[in-house]
């Protein structure tokens, strides 16, 4: 489970077809869920 | 091609790209002040007679509410001294609108913090710069520290609970953060961190007041150490020193959040008032909905940028090249380093920027003459 | 003000029943959703249509495993949407009824 501190995914996969062995393996990783630290995004006070 | 939305794009990637609304974003609801502070980012002071009526804020949240922002940043000016703001902050909760307020205090009576005590969904910051009044008052004015103590103490009085104590890092300050952290600590407050930029009337004194590139390292072992002091995201330069901050790392600017400003403008960010940066008004045909999804400003920020001057160093990813306000008032080009990069690219673009061909912060709202708080009863 | 609460640490259960929290507003994007909790201030991305379509059933079923087949996700992603479903009740968004 993400922990609560402010992190970004890191990976940036490339979506073009892949083989169903492939998708198996990516979804496995899936990370459907992340938190955000929203004290403030750059740009507001 | 850039990947298809969805869980194999990461998530600043989703936000460079805009979101259909922001999540949340700024409103300085007046430029009218009664303090003067130096460094001050909106050159606040007077009113201006153009500010939006309470009818038309009301319309602003009413559109805010219907694409569901989540919450204002409301600052100013001290917009405490709007005679509407309590119940502008009012309507704005009522309408599912959460409010977050910035403010100097001093109108932060022992009445005002119970009421603010008993509100949901509206959270406090009080403005101060300095562990003592002796640092803080060179930037903020005699007595101003002694004022937004007071206001920590009545919220402390009447039970608020965690308000926040907001703090711009300047090269007198960083000496104090162990004092601010402290001071945070006894009211059971959150200490924010945040960035000093030379806009406004920052543009004036950013040169004396920014910290120096050994106490920027200083700060970024300080906070790495501390993930529960806030920081606005606003130190996202400092992540090409190594470990990233907690935080998205990137401007939220016309992606994420945005600037509504006393007159109605909306601006990418509250650091950059000028009309480079001016996306529209709230009081154009479609209003802030229309400005957020269409205007070409806003566009422009979400489209992919190349890293330009940075594009040679192996941290662009990390710092994305840093923040717009600070290389657009201090001449540096928008793609070129950030003035305070932390490998020293800044200074050496800060170097061939030709004296006097900075963009200027525009004439702003400074009142003429110096001002000294008094505590007590005009609220 | 802000509401100061413990982090549930690991209680999530398939076979529980969830819904969402009524304090949590979630708004749709093209990649999925943004959940806001106006108690906690937490922000949470929901990174799929299904998942957003699944918390919204949520209430409706008997567990949360029942929920999921319902939403029609494919055994092979049962797991990462279990795990998503414990990081929602991690961050309060949705909580055991």
């Amino acid at each position: 489970m993400p922990d609560t501190a402010a992190h970004t995914s890191v990976a940036e996969a490339d979506t073009g077809r892949i083989d169903p062995v492939e998708e198996a393996e990516l979804v496995e990783d899936e990370l459907l869920v992340e938190e955000i630290s929203i004290d403030g995004m750059c740009g507001v006070y | 091609m850039p990947a298809e939305r969805g869980a194999s794009r990461s998530l600043a990637t989703e936000m460079k790209a805009g979101l259909d609304a922001p999540i949340c974003l700024t409103w300085e609801m007046t430029y009218g002040c009664n303090l003067a502070c130096v460094h001050c980012l909106s050159s606040s002071g007077r009113r201006d007679p153009a500010e939006l009526t309470t009818a038309e804020a009301r319309a602003v949240i009413d559109e805010l509410a219907r694409i569901q922002v989540f919450y204002v940043n409301i600052g100013g000016g001290e917009p405490t001294i709007r005679p509407d703001f309590f119940s502008l902050v009012e309507y704005a909760v009522g309408h599912g609108v959460g409010v977050k307020f910035s403010t100097n205090g001093t109108r932060i009576t022992p009445d005002r913090a119970r009421y603010l005590a008993g509100l949901d969904y509206v959270d406090v910051q009080i403005s101060i710069d300095g562990a003592t009044a002796a640092t803080n008052d060179l930037i903020r004015g005699d007595g101003s520290y002694a004022a937004a103590r007071q206001a920590m103490d009545h919220l402390a009085a009447a039970g608020f609970g965690a308000f926040k104590i907001s703090v711009v890092v300047t090269r007198h300050n960083v000496a104090e953060l162990d004092g601010l952290e402290s001071l945070a600590a006894a009211y059971g407050a959150q200490l924010r961190l945040t960035r000093l930029r030379p806009s406004g009337r920052g543009a004036d004194s950013w040169a004396y007041l920014h910290p120096t590139a050994e106490q920027q390292r200083r700060l970024y072992r300080w906070l790495l150490e501390r993930p529960h002091v806030l920081t606005g995201d606003s130190f996202f330069h400092l992540s090409a020193l190594g470990e990233a901050l907690p935080g998205l790392n990137l401007c939220g600017a016309g992606r994420v959040v945005c600037l509504i400003d006393p007159v109605g403008d909306v601006y990418a960010c509250p650091f950059v008032l000028h009309p480079e940066f001016r996306a529209g008004s709230v009081r154009d045909p479609g209003g802030f909905g229309r400005i957020w999804r269409e205007s070409e400003l806003f566009t422009g920020l979400r489209s992919p940028t190349s890293a330009g001057a940075c594009s040679t160093c192996g941290s662009f990813d990390a710092c994305q090249g840093g923040c717009m306000a600070a290389k657009f008032f201090t001449g540096i080009p928008l793609d070129g380093p950030d003035p305070e990069c932390v490998f020293g690219h800044g200074e050496l673009a800060l170097a061939g920027v030709a004296p006097g061909s900075a963009p200027a912060p525009g004439p702003g709202h400074s009142r003429p003459s110096p001002v000294s708080v008094r505590l007590g009863r005009r609220a | 003000m802000p509401a100061r609460t413990d982090e549930a640490r690991g209680t999530f259960e398939l076979a529980n029943a969830y819904q969402l929290d009524d304090r949590v507003a979630i708004r749709p994007e093209p990649f999925g959703a943004l959940a806001y909790h106006y108690g906690n201030r937490r922000l949470v991305f929901l990174r799929a249509p299904e998942l957003v379509e699944l918390v919204r059933i949520l209430a409706d079923h008997p567990s949360a495993e029942a929920a999921m087949a319902a939403a029609g996700i494919p055994d092979r992603r049962r797991a990462a949407f279990g795990r998503a479903l414990a990081s929602l009740e991690a961050a309060e968004v949705i909580r055991a009824r």
